[in-house]
């Protein structure tokens, strides 16, 4: 519980920060809207299709989102060397990570909230009646996103070419992440909808496997 | 400065972990018998015939790559555990050895394939998942030439080695679970191994192993003496800035 005071002040200070401007939120959205659109222009998106391919393409475009917007999470410590400030604080390091990864798994919930309708509209889909468990597995395929993303970017920050090396670290490594959410969304679609448990269960695990992970080696990231 | 300087050649460990001839001779010797008895001794399978007998190269191989990435994960968590850098040395040895060895698989299968299915290649759930991990460990390659500091290099990459050997059996299983629930040709049927043939298959896993720790050591050594000279070279810029 040591963790839970400073987690939420840091988390406070995270989300006042990007609230302030919402350039995260923005340039995601506008993003992900834009790839969707060009989706469309690879393949006819008829009912029947969209039903196929529709989840793959929005998880896709998350993904390629996520590791494109997650790069300044740390990267913008450095600018004014604050990440130094956040260390000498008498606090956990777990706690820092802890409330990076909860805001930005804030930022891109909010960002697929606003997402989804205009998903279902382009691509012809009904996500009313399926709503509770989709925003389960977007929960459990986002925050698979934004652990793995946030602690790639506190590793990306001290590289070279570190906005194209997150990409690079993150897509492969997040392939189960894909799969799992991908025919997770895609048994909601179908006809009868239902969650698929088995695919549930590899996006749980991912979650469960990695916090742990980042719990365990991801302070080490934090030292100078 | 002339007596530090040796002594820093003298501490890299040329004689600790270099290779000995006597060592490479045997398992030379080693390689050359396997690749006999897979050619020879074990028996032509029944439907493929000849080209078969890639397998006791291309099987291995992937055994030998798992290996090396497990000792990759030993070598990032004692790195970060112990701050010795000659656990970095010998985890950017290991995923280098795993890369050259998966790359093997990713070869060998397509030179298989084709003759046998057809195809150069296929989406099977274990191609796919070698596939992934390979380029896994590329990246974790990739990541350790983009941070010019040591330590901090070594830090990142080993905490980038341990999500990535978290990830591999999450990787199998997922693309495991997602290859059965979707209609694919019909590959590699069960059934039992003759027994000559999973003997000639271990000795030639025991021949590859073989090959991996004599790799393993000549990169340590490298990596050990690239070091020292880096270490030389700014104790001497130092120098001379002192002049």
């Amino acid at each position: 519980m040591a963790l839970l005071r400073p987690t939420t002040i840091l988390l406070k200070k995270e989300l006042r920060s990007e609230f302030r401007t919402r350039e995260l939120l923005t340039t995601t959205w506008v993003f992900v809207v834009t790839v969707l659109v060009l989706f469309s222009f690879t393949f006819e998106p008829t009912q029947v299709e969209s039903r196929r391919f529709g989840p793959g393409l929005l998880w896709l475009a998350l993904l390629f989102a996520g590791s494109l917007m997650l790069h300044p999470s740390f990267a913008r410590e450095q600018v004014n060397d604050t990440l130094a400030a956040l260390r000498m604080a008498p606090i956990d390091p777990v706690a820092i990570i802890a409330s990076k990864i909860l805001a930005n798994l804030c930022f891109l919930l909010v960002a697929e909230v606003f997402l989804l309708p205009i998903f279902a509209a382009l691509y012809n889909l009904s996500l009313l009646p399926i709503l509770p468990q989709l925003l389960l597995v977007m929960l459990l395929g986002t925050l698979a996103l934004a652990t793995v993303g946030t602690v790639f970017s506190a590793i990306s920050s001290h590289a070279r070419m570190r906005e194209l090396l997150l990409p690079l670290l993150l897509l492969p490594l997040l392939a189960p992440a894909l799969i799992a959410s991908t025919e997770a969304t895609r048994g909601l679609l179908e006809d009868p909808p239902g969650l698929p448990l088995e695919w549930t269960g590899v996006l749980l695990s991912f979650d469960i496997v990695f916090l742990t992970v980042t719990w365990l080696f991801g302070e080490y990231l934090l030292e100078e | 400065m002339a007596d530090g300087a040796a002594s820093v050649v003298e501490s890299t460990g040329q004689q600790k972990w270099g290779p000995g001839i006597v060592e490479t001779l045997g398992i030379a010797a080693l390689v050359a018998f396997a690749g006999y008895a897979a050619l020879f001794i074990a028996p032509t399978e029944r439907t493929m015939g000849v080209i078969q007998r890639i397998f006791y190269f291309h099987v291995p191989s992937a055994w030998t790559g798992f290996v090396a990435f497990f000792i990759n994960l030993i070598g990032s968590i004692a790195f970060l555990r112990t701050r010795n850098l000659k656990w970095d040395r010998l985890a950017v040895a290991s995923a280098e050895i795993g890369v050259a060895f998966f790359t093997v698989v990713l070869v060998t299968g397509p030179i298989w394939a084709r003759p046998v299915w057809g195809i150069w290649w296929t989406w099977d759930a274990r191609l796919t998942s070698s596939f992934v991990l390979w380029l896994l460990y590329v990246c974790y390659l990739l990541l350790r030439t983009l941070v010019d500091e040591t330590e901090r290099r070594a830090v990142v990459s080993a905490v980038f080695g341990i999500f990535a050997a978290f990830d591999i059996p999450l990787v199998y299983f997922s693309i495991w679970l997602f290859r059965t629930q979707h209609p694919q040709p019909v590959i590699g049927q069960g059934g039992s191994l003759d027994s000559r043939m999973l003997n000639v298959l271990l000795l030639c896993w025991m021949a590859l192993l073989g090959v991996m720790v004599l790799l393993l050591r000549q990169r340590v050594r490298l990596e050990t003496l690239r070091h020292s000279v880096e270490q030389l070279r700014t104790e001497s810029a130092r120098d001379a800035g002192a002049e």
